[in-house]
């Protein structure tokens, strides 16, 4: 090891340090968090924030590593939410037990719709996951045998949950949980990235053509990282579905799925980090302008700047476009620019390789 | 049988509601190779202006309905050409980056919506002969299915003549089938991309006007439930085929309404399902020229 990789680690480890300790420290962030770090408040927002994290990394591995541009990925997120609520309420089953079942249920499910989907690319590919995700949505909508609840929900169901993850005195253990599901998603990930198969994946997003000429099978290796995104979002919905304390119809809906793809791009399309901080930087954004909305401020101006503004989607919709059109390569790709020098040419080339190989055979064709 | 005829011509009625929306898809992924997620939205604010001037006018009689109706193509045909104007021509060539800005708007505009309308669904009145029925057979049929029908039939011949008999539906044509040759020819495709986009709008602004009629609301969520149902019809039809997207708007319409009815409302799985099998069997569409 050299030493910018031992210092890289040093700072990678004394960060997870310091998340851990967060909630016995009393660090305020005015503007950022609602309060004190060891409130239970905010101690859930930064849970989300972790757990969402965690989801925009799953949706990294589909998008930034293996360029597949999916509109469907809330489903295993929602399969994994939806999957433990039922089986901890109608089936009462043991927490361990039930994790278990949902975590193969989700997995065979990306599995399924992966190997379906992934027979078309580009576009096509992402309308066919886009009309997949809505099949899901639907279902839950309407709540067959009373198992989902509807549009109203499913609550959790305590009965089967160890007392130390139950009730807001606990919400620190449920903080670490998410902390420690953020960082095994983040390992995992990298893990994957580093591989063979990630490797494959990531020459697949390149040039597919190539990877087929050497012999190898682009659908197989993208599936893989289909499937893999696929259960580790079924991970995340599960701790969701503690942190949260209920399953919400909304976390199947198509807005969802875009919303993750949001995140990816505004925090920077092809970096782990640029995902991590993307979910983060999004769920704050969304939680506090939904806060500021509900404001004196906010409802004390005029109707034509009130209505717009108390829409945080409104937002967030208005501040993707703008990065997108100005600010390729998101958050993480400006600071590296600014740290660099380098041009805006290079960072859309950035964002143009997660294209992959349909927007390469748009090149050709316009050539 | 009149059960049947019921389902059947219901069916067509929601069919054309989705071909109005495939249509414009349809054209502007041939052309331009984008996929246009905002398109939902157009029809969601043809469909809010449809419902506010003939609620101005008088939301029971015809002029009122006429008018409101012209106002939602108008509407749906102006953001569309604003859409393409401001925001994806700057993006020329570069597609994941067009969806992105699309997908963008999509969101924007949904929540505006919501900020000015409410996010709960206005019920909607039209002129009295709309929720009327007619009897055929037996069957008795709301006369909103059948002004659907008439004016996807209309919407279909128009695009048709006008991409066959004028000057820009030749460019067009000629841009979809091979867009740098059109342009090694000296020709300015662009303003055909602005054209496409406008008439791709108008068409999902009267079908937003006409979809309200046909489920007597307008809502937020009135654009992203039909745009999937649209999506899924392109890929049917396949994608940049006009004639597909009609084809299989029909198709799709009926099997869902006849699931539906006889199936225990599996009707949405059911054409999820007949993408699957459609994908497997056939991955470039019914009519798709290209494997996608």
């Amino acid at each position: 090891m050299n030493r910018a990789s031992v210092l890289r680690v040093g700072i990678g480890i004394l960060g997870v340090i310091l998340l851990a300790a967060l909630p016995l420290l009393n660090l305020r962030i005015p503007g950022v968090l609602p309060g004190a770090t060891y409130e239970p408040g905010t101690l859930q927002l930064l849970a989300l924030c972790l757990l969402i994290a965690g989801l925009a990394l799953s949706y990294h591995v589909l998008f930034g590593l293996a360029g597949l541009l999916s509109f469907g990925h809330a489903l295993y997120f929602a399969a994994g939410l939806y999957g433990l609520a039922i089986a901890l309420r109608h089936w009462q089953m043991s927490l361990v037990s039930a994790a278990l079942l949902v975590f193969v249920g989700a997995t065979l499910l990306a599995l399924i719709v992966g190997a379906v989907s992934l027979r078309v690319s580009g576009i096509s590919f992402a309308m066919v996951t886009l009309a997949f995700a809505q099949a899901g949505s639907v279902l839950v909508a309407r709540n067959p045998g009373g198992l989902t609840g509807g549009e109203e929900g499913l609550g959790l169901d305590i009965t089967n949950i160890p007392e130390s993850f139950v009730g807001v005195v606990n919400t620190r253990n449920l903080y670490w949980i998410s902390l420690a599901i953020a960082i095994a998603v983040f390992a995992l990930v990298t893990w994957f990235e580093r591989s063979r198969a990630g490797h494959v994946a990531a020459a697949t997003r390149e040039n597919e053509l190539r990877v087929r000429v050497i012999g190898m099978q682009p659908y197989l290796v993208r599936l893989l990282a289909f499937v893999t995104a696929g259960s580790l979002a079924g991970i995340v919905g599960m701790a969701y579905l503690l942190v949260q304390n209920g399953a919400q119809a909304r976390a199947t809906s198509a807005d969802f799925t875009l919303t993750l793809l949001v995140m990816v791009v505004l925090g920077g399309v092809g970096s782990r980090w640029g995902a991590v901080i993307g979910g983060v930087v999004y769920t704050l954004l969304d939680q506090r302008l939904t806060a500021l909305a509900g404001g004196e401020f906010i409802q004390s101006l005029p109707a034509i700047l009130r209505v717009p503004l108390s829409q945080p989607l409104f937002l967030l919709g208005t501040l993707f476009i703008l990065v997108v059109l100005f600010l390729p390569g998101g958050i993480t790709g400006t600071v590296a620019r600014l740290r660099s020098g380098g041009s805006v040419a290079r960072a859309r080339a950035t964002l143009e390789q997660a294209g992959g190989a349909e927007s390469d055979g748009m090149e050709v064709e316009a050539r | 049988m009149s059960t049947v005829l019921l389902l059947a011509i219901t069916g067509l009625g929601l069919g054309a509601l989705y071909f109005l929306v495939a249509s414009g898809l349809s054209l502007i992924y041939g052309l331009m190779g984008v996929l246009n997620f905002a398109h939902g939205a157009f029809l969601m604010f043809g469909g809010y202006a449809g419902y506010e001037v003939s609620r101005l006018i008088g939301a029971t009689t015809w002029p009122g309905f006429a008018v409101g109706a012209l106002a939602g193509v108008l509407t749906g045909a102006a953001i569309a050409a604003l859409t393409e104007l401001l925001l994806v021509r700057r993006l020329y060539e570069r597609h994941i980056e067009q969806v992105l800005v699309t997908v963008g708007l999509a969101l924007a505009l949904g929540a505006l919506a919501s900020g000015v309308w409410g996010t709960d669904a206005i019920i909607i009145t039209g002129p009295d002969w709309m929720s009327e029925v007619t009897v055929i057979l037996g069957a008795r049929v709301p006369n909103n299915r059948f002004l659907a029908i008439i004016a996807a039939v209309a919407v279909l011949a128009g695009i048709v003549l006008f991409l066959k008999f004028t000057r820009y539906g030749l460019i067009i044509r000629a841009g979809v089938e091979n867009r740098s040759m059109v342009t090694a020819l000296g020709i300015d495709v662009r303003k055909s991309f602005t054209l496409v986009f406008a008439v791709g709008g108008a068409a999902a602004g009267l079908g937003g006007v006409l979809a309200s009629q046909y489920y007597t609301i307008v809502s937020p969520h009135l654009g992203p439930s039909l745009l999937i149902f649209a999506f899924i019809v392109t890929v049917i039809g396949g994608l940049g085929s006009l004639t597909g997207a009609a084809i299989a708007s029909v198709l799709v319409a009926m099997l869902q309404q006849f699931v539906n009815y006889y199936v225990f409302g599996l009707g949405e799985f059911a054409v999820v399902l007949a993408l699957a099998l459609v994908l497997l069997i056939r991955p470039r569409g019914l009519m798709g020229r290209v494997a996608a």
